[in-house]
C-alpha cells in the first residue's frame, strides 16, 4: 500500500518536473520525503486561513506580544510571538503552542537581537494595533481569520498569511492505521518518527515588482516568479555540473529576501536551517510593458503586487522584516542580526592561483618561478585534495610534500601564502590520528541507530564530524595550532570544500536526513552543517596565532551569518561564456544578504576554456571580490603564460589592474566589516529610483564610485554599458574619457581590457607600483584618481592598517582619512593610532581645468608649489609628488 | 608623521651615498653600457627622447619618463629595470618592482637598500657553485660530444651499410623478380598437361562411376519388384504397391487406388519391363521392406568448442591509482571499449562448428593416378613449389628494403646522431610505475604491481623550438583519457654521457613529460674560459 502510494507520486514527479534528483530508485525513498513536502505544502492553495487569533490570549510585555492561535480544522493552537527590533524591524515567531517535543529552533546565527518598546495601540474583538514607534508605522494583528498587516500610514508594506497559507504540520504519535494513511497525500510518516513537521507562510508585497537574493542558484539577479514551474529551493547539496537559469539547490543557502521598488526596499529573513522553498508570484509578471502603460494610462488596475510563499520541512517559522526603508538601512539591518562581513587579510584580495591540483613541492616552486619569470603577480597558491596523504587532511604525501615547511618557507621568502584544502569528511582508518580522536570523542554525526555515520567521499569510507557540537569545534579548532597541524606555518591559510556535506552515496550526494547532530536530525539543520565547519576553521587560525592574525578561510557551503567567517565561491562551475555571465548575478545575490567576499572559479572548473574566455574572465575576476583561478584535474595546465605572450601580457595586464586597486578593494571590505555594505552592489542600489536599474545584471558597481561592465561574449567588439544617474559623469578608467549619465553608452572593446568607470564626485587611492605580492606593495605609495562631479566636487577615503591583523578593531591601529577636492583633508577617525610609511606619490585629476598653480599646504604651515602636467585633449590634471605622508593632513591648492 | 617622512628621505640620502662609494660613479641600478646617458648635474634626457628633466630627478621616486629611464634605481616607474653589477658572479637586470620589496633578488644585495630587509651577498658563493657545475657540465658536454663524434660516425657507417644494403638488396630484388617470371613460365607450362591428364582422369572415372550407378539401380529394382510381387505374379499390382505409404503423392498419410494407380502409369499391375518406368518415379521415396523399421543411428552433432575460446581481455589496462569521483565513468567507457573489442575479436574467430563431409556408404573412392598422370603432376607440383618459394624470397627483400628505407627515412637530426636511438627501450622506475620510452617509436607505463601497459603516445615529431628542433620529442596518440585528450608525452632531450631516462611527470592529466639525456644533443663546447668569464662585467 504504501509502496504503490510513493512510487506513484514518484512517477508523476519525474514526469513534471526537472531534473534536480538523479533517477536513482536507490534514493527514491528520501527525495520523495523532499518531493512529498513541497508537494503536499503546494498542494495548499489560497484562500481563507483555517487560522484564528485567540485574542483573549494576549499578553504584551514592553519587548514582546504573544498570543495563540488556533486551527479551526484541527483545534491544534500555534504560539505567535511578535517583537519590535532596534532598527527598524520586526521578528515574528510562531511554533506550536505544545510541541510533541522541541521543534528546532536556530542556533549560532543571530548575534544580536536586540528587542525595543513595543505598544500597544488598541484592541478590539477583530484584532490589535500595536506601534512600530516613529514613522507611523504600525502592526496589525487581524484575529479571524489570523493575518498580520505592517502599515505606514495608510500604506500597507507588507502583510503575513493574507493568501491564508500559514500551515503548521503539528508533530503527532504515529498512527498506523489505513485511515490517516489515505488521509495525508504523501506518507511523511514513513520517515520521521512524529511525522511530517513542515511549515509555511505567505507574505504579500504590494507595490514591488522586484525581489532578489536567497542565493544560492545559478539564475538571474531578479528573481523570477515560479508558477507554474520549480520553487527556487534552498538545500546544499554537492551538484556535479549544475546548469544555469534554474531555481534548483546548489551548495549554499541564505533565507534572505530583499524587494524593492522606487518608494522602499525591505527584507525578509526566514531563519531556518531545514529545506526550504521559495514560490513567488507576481500580478505584473505575465503583463506585457504595453499592457503596464494601459493600466497605468486607464488608471484602473490593481497596483503591482509580489506574493512570496516560503515552506520548510521541519522547525518553527522565525522571520524578521526588515523595514528598511533604503538599500542601505536593510543592509544595516540584517548585519545587526548576523553580523558582518569577515574583514580579510589584505592579501585575500589579491590574486589567487589554484589547481587540483599542484602536482608535488618541484611543482608548487615551479609555478611560483613561472610568475616572477613573467612577472605577474600573485599572494596565495593552492593544494587541492592531492597534497594529502591518501585524503586524510592535516597530513602530506609524504613522497610528494616531503618538506611543507620547506615549501611554504620558500613562499614567505616571496612574501606569498598557500592555502591547503581542509574538507569535513575523515577517512575512517584506526591509524589516522584525526579518526581516532573523532571516534573516541564520540564527535561523528550519528545514524539513527547510535552508531557513527559513514558514507562515501574522496577518501572512501568516511565519517562526518558533528559540527554543530560547540565541543567539537572547539576540538577542530585546535587542530590548526602549528603544533597539531604537522608542517603548517603562519603562511597557510584553509579551504573547507564537500561541506553540504557531500556523500557521494547519499541521497542527492548528501547526507540522510535521519543522520543525528545529538538529539537533531540533519533534517532539522542541514543548511547550517557548513556555515560551522568553516565557524570552527576560522576560529582555529586565530587560536593559533594567539588571537592577533586575521583568518582567511574559504568555503563552498554556506548559510546565513557565514559571511562572519570568511570568502565563498560559487563552486564547480564550468569553462564555458553562459558560466563567466552568471558569476555577476550569482555574487551579487550574495553581496545583497551579507556575503560580500564572493567569486567563481576563473577559467571555469570543469571542461577546458578558449583563450578568449580565459582571457575575459580573468578581466572580469580582476574586479570581482573573490579572485582565484581554478581547474579541474583532468583540464590542460592554465597557468597564465601557457597562451603565448600576447596572452600572458593580456592577463598579467589583468591580474595588474586588480593589484593598482587593492587600497580602494581594501577600503570596500572595511565597509562590509563595519557597517554590512556590499562590495559588489546592483545598480539599484546607488540608484534605488531609477527603475532601469532594478533588472540589470550584466553590470555592476564597487561600492559607490566604481562602476564595470564585463564582456561576456564571446568575440565581443562592444557593449551597451548604463550609466546611471542623471547629471552625472563617468570617466573611463582606461583612457579617462568622460561621460554622461543616465545613458546607455555603446563602446567599443579589444580584447585588451572591460569597460570600467569612475563616477565623477569620487577619489579613489591605487598604488602604481605593483609588484609581485601584496605584502610587496604595504609601504608603497598612492596616487590618488579624483574624478570631478559637474560641480566639480569630489570626495573619497583613504584607509590604511597593518593589513592583516586585528590591532584595527582590538587597538583601534588604523588610518581613516577623507579626502575631499579642494578641501582641507580630514581625519575620519581621530582616535586611530597607526603610522605608515606610504606617502602620496601623485594626484590624477579628472575632468580638471588648467590651473596657474597648484600649491601644497602641509599643517606645519609649509608651502609648497608642485608641479603639474596638464592633458587638455582628456583635461586630465597630474599633480606630480606631494609627497606628504597618507597619515598626515595636507591641503592642495589649485589657482 | 612628517618625521617619519624625513627619515625615510634621509635613509635614502644615505644609501646613495654609500652606493655610489662601492661603484663606479653613476646613479643607482645603471648598468656601466649606459653610464655616459647619465652626467652629474646635466639635465637628464629619457632614453627614449620623450623628455628632458633637471638630473636631480633621476632616481628622486618619482617616474618622469615614459620608458622608466629616469629611475634605474628605484620602484617608481611601472616599466623600468634595475641593473646589480653582482661582482664575483653574472651581472642582471631585473624589473624596477623588485626594487626595495623585502626580497633579495641581486645576490649584491643592491636592489635591497631601503626595506629593511637583512640580505647577503651570496655573489662569490653563487659564483663558485656556478662556476662548480660549469665545469662538471662543461666535463659532461665535452665527454658527450665525443660520444656524440663516435655516434655520427657510427651513424654514418650504419647509414652507409643500410644504403649498401639496400642497393645490393635492390640487385637481388632484379634477380629474383627475374627468377620468380621464369618459374612461373615453367610453372604454368607444366599445369597445362597435368591439368588435361588429370580431367583425363576424373572422366573416364566419372563414366566409371555412372556405369557402376546404373548397375546398381538396376539391382535395386529387380530387388524391389521381388519384394513388391508378395504373390510372385510377375506382376506388381495395386494392392501391392499400396503398402508403401512412403509414395504417397499427396502426403495425406494414406496411398489410395487411384494415387497408386497413377504411380503405375495408370495400369492396375505391371510386368518387370513396364515396372523400370515405374521405378524411374518411385526410387527416390522407396524404402526397402528389409531396411525398413531399422533406424539408422543419428549423425554426431559436433558441439562449438567454447572452452577453447580465448578471450584476450585487458579490462584493467586503464586503471588511476587513485580514485576519484569521474573515476567510475570512465572505467565504464573504458569497459565498453573493451567490450567493443571482445566483439571484434569474436568476429574474428572462425567458425568451429565443423559440418561432417558427407559421404555415402557405397561411394567408392577414385582409383589412383595412373603413372603417366602423376608424373605429370609431380613435375607441376615441383615447378609450383618452386615459384611459391621465389616469390617468398622476393616478398622478404621487398620487407627488408621497406624496413630499411624507413630507418634511412628516419629524421635522426642534423648528422643522424639520434641514429643509435632507434629499435632501443629505455625504462625508468618510479615508485609506482615502470615508464618505457622507445624512441622513435613509442612511450608507455606499466604498474610495477601487476596491471597492464599503458600507451602514452606514439612517435610523433620532433618538437623543439625554432634553431633547437632536436631538443624535444613528441609522442602522441596514446590511450584516451575520460573528459580529456589522447595521452601524450614530451621527452626533453638534455646533453650527457650516458642514454638515461631520468625523470618522469604527469603535469597536466594524461600529459606526460619526460626527462631523458643522451650525448647526441651535447653541443661543442665553447673552452671553460669563455663560458665563466665570458658575459661577465668587471
Amino acid at each position: 500500500m504504501f509502496g504503490m502510494l510513493w512510487i506513484d507520486v514518484y512517477d508523476m514527479y519525474m514526469c513534471s518536473s526537472s531534473h534536480q534528483y538523479p533517477p536513482d530508485q536507490l534514493y527514491a525513498k528520501e527525495i520523495m520525503f523532499t518531493i512529498c513536502t513541497s508537494m503536499r505544502q503546494r498542494a495548499l492553495k489560497p484562500g481563507q486561513s483555517p487560522y484564528r487569533a485567540l485574542l483573549e490570549t494576549l499578553e504584551l510585555t514592553n519587548t514582546k506580544l504573544t498570543l495563540q492561535l488556533i486551527n479551526d480544522n484541527n483545534k491544534v493552537r500555534l504560539l505567535l510571538e511578535l517583537y519590535r527590533l532596534q532598527g527598524n524591524m520586526t521578528r515574528v515567531k510562531i511554533n506550536e503552542l505544545k510541541p510533541l517535543k522541541p521543534r528546532f529552533e536556530v542556533p549560532d546565527v543571530l548575534i544580536n537581537n536586540p528587542p525595543t518598546d513595543l505598544s500597544l495601540l488598541s484592541q478590539d474583538e477583530n484584532g490589535v494595533v500595536l506601534s512600530l514607534g516613529a514613522d507611523s508605522q504600525w502592526l496589525i494583528v487581524s484575529a479571524k481569520p489570523f493575518r498580520l498587516d505592517i502599515m505606514e500610514g495608510r500604506e500597507v508594506l507588507l502583510s503575513l498569511n493574507s493568501r491564508g497559507l500559514l500551515a503548521f504540520e503539528h508533530l503527532r504519535i504515529r498512527k498506523d492505521t489505513a485511515e490517516w494513511v489515505l488521509n495525508v497525500v504523501c506518507p511523511g510518516w514513513l520517515f520521521s518518527p512524529t511525522g511530517p513537521s513542515s511549515i509555511s507562510l505567505d507574505f504579500s508585497l504590494p507595490g514591488v515588482e522586484h525581489v532578489y537574493g536567497i542565493p544560492e542558484h545559478a539564475d538571474s539577479l531578479k528573481l523570477k516568479t515560479t508558477d507554474g514551474g520549480d520553487p527556487y529551493r534552498l538545500f546544499n547539496l554537492d551538484v556535479f555540473q549544475y546548469e544555469l537559469f534554474n531555481p534548483m539547490a546548489l551548495y549554499g543557502a541564505i533565507p534572505v529576501m530583499l524587494s524593492h521598488s522606487a518608494q522602499r526596499t525591505m527584507g525578509i529573513f526566514w531563519l531556518n536551517a531545514a529545506e526550504t522553498w521559495v514560490d513567488i508570484s507576481s500580478n505584473t509578471a505575465g503583463k506585457t510593458v504595453f499592457g503596464q502603460m494601459l493600466d497605468y494610462v486607464q488608471g484602473s488596475s490593481e497596483t503591482p503586487q509580489t506574493d512570496v510563499r516560503w515552506i520548510s520541512e521541519s522547525g518553527i517559522i522565525d522571520v524578521f522584516i526588515m523595514l528598511g526603508p533604503t538599500p542601505t538601512d536593510v543592509f544595516s539591518q540584517y548585519a545587526s542580526l548576523t553580523g558582518t562581513q569577515a574583514f580579510p587579510p589584505l592579501s585575500a584580495l589579491a590574486y589567487h592561483q589554484c589547481r587540483w591540483n599542484y602536482n608535488d613541492q618541484e611543482d608548487v616552486a615551479a609555478v611560483d618561478q613561472g610568475f616572477d619569470e613573467h612577472d605577474i603577480p600573485y599572494d596565495f597558491i593552492w593544494l587541492d585534495i592531492e597534497h594529502t596523504d591518501g585524503k586524510r587532511y592535516f597530513t602530506w604525501d609524504p613522497h610528494k610534500f616531503p618538506q611543507p615547511k620547506d615549501m611554504l618557507q620558500g613562499l614567505m621568502d616571496k612574501r606569498r601564502k598557500m592555502v591547503t584544502i581542509v574538507d569535513p569528511h575523515i577517512k575512517v582508518d584506526s591509524s589516522y590520528k584525526i579518526h581516532n580522536e573523532i571516534r573516541s570523542k564520540g564527535f561523528y554525526v550519528k545514524n539513527k541507530d547510535g552508531g557513527d555515520y559513514e558514507g562515501w567521499c574522496w577518501p572512501g569510507n568516511s565519517g562526518y564530524p558533528d559540527f554543530t557540537n560547540p565541543e567539537m569545534r572547539a576540538w577542530w579548532a585546535s587542530m590548526f595550532a602549528y603544533d597539531q597541524y604537522e608542517g603548517s606555518m603562519e603562511n597557510m591559510y584553509t579551504w573547507n570544500d564537500m561541506n553540504e556535506p557531500s556523500v557521494f552515496n547519499g541521497p542527492e550526494v548528501t547526507m540522510h536526513k535521519d543522520a543525528l547532530h545529538g538529539n537533531w536530525e540533519n533534517r532539522d539543520l542541514h543548511n547550517l552543517y557548513g556555515l560551522y565547519v568553516q565557524m570552527a576553521t576560522a576560529e582555529g587560525l586565530i587560536e593559533r596565532s594567539g588571537g592577533v592574525e586575521r583568518p582567511f578561510v574559504l568555503t563552498r557551503a554556506f548559510f546565513a551569518g557565514s559571511q562572519r567567517y570568511g570568502a565563498v565561491w560559487t563552486g564547480d562551475n564550468t569553462a564555458e561564456w553562459e558560466h563567466l555571465k552568471i558569476s555577476i548575478p550569482m555574487c551579487l545575490s550574495l553581496g545583497l544578504v551579507g556575503v560580500s567576499f564572493c567569486g567563481a572559479d576563473v577559467g571555469g572548473f570543469f571542461k577546458s576554456p578558449s583563450t578568449e574566455l580565459l582571457v575575459r574572465w580573468y578581466q572580469t575576476g580582476a574586479y570581482q571580490p573573490f579572485f582565484r583561478a581554478h581547474a579541474h584535474l583532468d583540464t590542460p595546465r592554465r597557468e597564465p603564460w601557457l597562451f603565448g605572450p600576447e596572452n600572458t601580457a593580456l592577463i598579467r595586464e589583468a591580474v595588474r589592474q586588480r593589484y593598482a586597486l587593492l587600497p580602494y578593494w581594501y577600503q570596500l571590505f572595511y565597509h562590509a566589516h563595519h557597517s554590512g555594505q556590499p562590495v559588489m552592489r546592483p545598480l539599484w542600489v546607488e540608484y534605488p529610483q531609477d527603475t532601469a536599474t532594478f533588472s540589470m545584471d550584466d553590470q555592476f558597481l564597487l561600492g559607490e564610485d566604481l562602476l564595470v561592465h564585463p564582456v561576456t561574449e564571446e568575440g565581443g567588439r562592444g557593449v551597451t554599458a548604463y550609466l546611471p544617474g542623471k547629471g552625472e559623469v563617468w570617466f573611463d578608467v582606461h583612457t579617462f574619457q568622460k561621460h554622461n549619465g543616465a545613458q546607455n553608452l555603446y563602446i567599443p572593446v579589444t580584447i585588451s581590457s572591460i569597460p570600467v568607470f569612475q563616477r565623477g564626485g569620487s577619489i579613489i587611492p591605487r598604488k602604481a607600483r605593483v609588484r609581485r605580492s601584496s605584502s610587496c606593495m604595504e609601504h608603497d605609495p598612492y596616487t590618488l584618481f579624483v574624478a570631478l562631479s559637474p560641480k566639480r566636487f569630489a570626495q573619497g577615503e583613504l584607509y590604511i592598517d597593518d593589513g592583516h591583523t586585528f590591532n584595527f578593531d582590538k587597538q583601534k591601529q588604523f588610518i581613516h582619512r577623507r579626502l575631499s577636492f579642494a578641501n582641507k583633508a580630514l581625519n575620519l577617525a581621530p582616535g586611530s593610532q597607526f603610522i605608515t610609511p606610504s606617502w602620496i606619490e601623485k594626484i590624477v585629476i579628472l575632468g580638471a581645468s588648467k590651473p596657474s598653480k597648484a600649491t601644497l599646504k602641509t599643517p606645519d604651515g609649509k608651502e609648497n608649489l608642485l608641479e603639474f602636467e596638464f592633458d587638455a585633449s582628456m583635461s586630465v590634471l597630474t599633480l606630480r609628488k606631494p609627497g606628504v605622508n597618507a597619515g598626515v593632513d595636507w591641503t592642495v591648492v589649485l589657482q | 608623521m612628517s618625521c617619519a617622512l624625513l627619515l625615510l628621505l634621509m635613509s635614502l640620502a644615505l644609501a646613495m651615498g654609500t652606493g655610489a662609494a662601492v661603484e663606479i660613479q653613476r646613479p643607482r641600478g645603471v648598468p656601466l653600457s649606459k653610464r655616459q646617458f647619465y652626467e652629474e648635474n646635466k639635465p637628464f634626457t629619457c632614453l627614449d627622447g620623450s623628455s628632458t628633466i633637471p638630473f636631480d630627478r633621476v632616481n628622486d621616486d618619482y617616474c618622469d619618463c615614459r620608458d622608466g629611464s629616469d629611475e634605474p634605481g628605484t620602484a617608481a616607474c611601472p616599466n623600468g629595470s634595475f641593473h646589480c653589477t653582482n661582482a664575483g658572479f653574472r651581472p642582471a637586470f631585473i624589473p624596477s618592482s623588485r626594487i626595495n620589496d623585502g626580497i633579495c633578488d641581486c645576490c649584491d644585495t643592491t636592489d635591497e637598500y631601503n626595506s629593511g630587509a637583512t640580505c647577503q651577498n651570496t655573489c662569490r658563493e653563487m659564483g663558485r657553485k656556478e662556476r662548480e657545475s660549469l665545469q662538471i657540465m662543461a666535463e659532461i658536454t665535452k665527454e658527450g660530444f665525443l660520444l656524440k663524434q663516435q655516434l655520427i660516425h657510427e651513424a654514418k657507417r650504419g647509414q652507409e651499410d643500410k644504403q649498401g644494403k639496400l642497393t645490393e638488396l635492390q640487385g637481388s630484388k632484379k634477380g629474383l623478380e627475374e627468377k620468380v617470371e621464369a618459374l612461373r613460365t615453367v610453372k604454368e607450362t607444366a599445369e597445362d598437361p597435368e591439368k588435361e591428364a588429370k580431367e583425363r582422369h576424373l572422366k573416364a572415372w566419372e563414366e566409371q562411376k555412372e556405369l557402376l550407378r546404373m548397375e546398381k539401380d538396376k539391382t535395386r529394382m529387380a530387388e524391389a519388384f521381388l519384394e513388391l510381387d508378395d504373390d510372385a505374379d510377375g506382376y506388381v499390382s495395386v494392392a501391392e504397391l499400396q503398402s508403401h505409404l512412403e509414395l504417397d503423392p499427396d502426403s495425406d498419410g494414406s496411398l489410395s487406388e487411384t494415387e497408386t494407380q497413377g504411380l503405375l502409369g495408370g495400369a492396375d499391375k505391371v510386368d518387370t519391363s513396364t515396372f523400370e518406368t515405374v521405378w524411374s518415379g518411385i526410387k527416390d521415396k522407396y524404402l526397402s521392406e528389409v531396411s525398413q523399421g531399422q533406424s539408422e543411428p543419428p549423425a554426431p552433432v559436433e558441439t562449438p568448442q567454447e572452452e577453447s575460446r580465448d578471450f584476450v581481455s585487458d579490462h584493467d589496462s586503464d586503471h588511476y591509482p587513485e580514485d576519484y569521483a569521474g573515476e567510475e565513468e570512465e572505467d565504464v567507457e573504458d569497459d565498453e571499449e573493451d567490450d567493443h573489442d571482445e566483439e571484434e575479436e569474436e568476429e574474428k574467430v572462425p567458425p568451429t562448428v565443423q559440418t561432417p563431409e558427407k559421404r555415402e556408404d557405397d561411394e567408392v573412392s577414385m582409383p589412383p593416378y595412373d603413372t603417366e598422370t602423376q608424373s605429370l603432376i609431380d613435375a607441376a607440383q615441383k615447378a609450383r613449389d618452386d615459384f611459391d618459394e621465389a616469390e617468398r624470397a622476393l616478398r622478404e627483400v621487398d620487407d627488408q628494403m621497406k624496413n630499411l628505407e624507413k630507418e634511412i627515412g628516419f629524421d635522426f637530426g642534423p648528422s643522424a646522431e639520434f641514429a643509435y636511438l632507434y629499435s632501443q627501450c629505455y625504462e625508468l622506475s618510479t615508485s609506482e610505475y615502470i615508464y618505457r620510452l622507445c624512441p622513435f617509436n613509442r612511450v608507455s607505463q606499466k604498474p610495477k604491481f601487476g596491471g597492464s601497459e599503458t600507451n602514452l603516445g606514439l612517435w610523433g615529431q620532433w618538437a623543439g623550438p625554432e634553431g633547437n628542433l632536436y631538443s624535444v620529442m613528441k609522442y602522441d596518440h596514446g590511450q584516451g583519457c575520460w573528459q580529456g585528450p589522447n595521452r601524450s608525452t614530451t621527452v626533453k632531450l638534455t646533453c650527457g654521457k650516458e642514454t638515461v631516462v631520468t625523470s618522469t611527470s604527469e603535469p597536466s592529466r594524461c600529459e606526460y613529460l619526460m626527462e631523458f639525456t643522451t650525448p647526441a644533443v651535447c653541443q661543442e663546447p665553447a673552452s671553460l674560459d669563455e663560458v665563466l668569464h665570458g658575459h661577465t662585467e668587471l
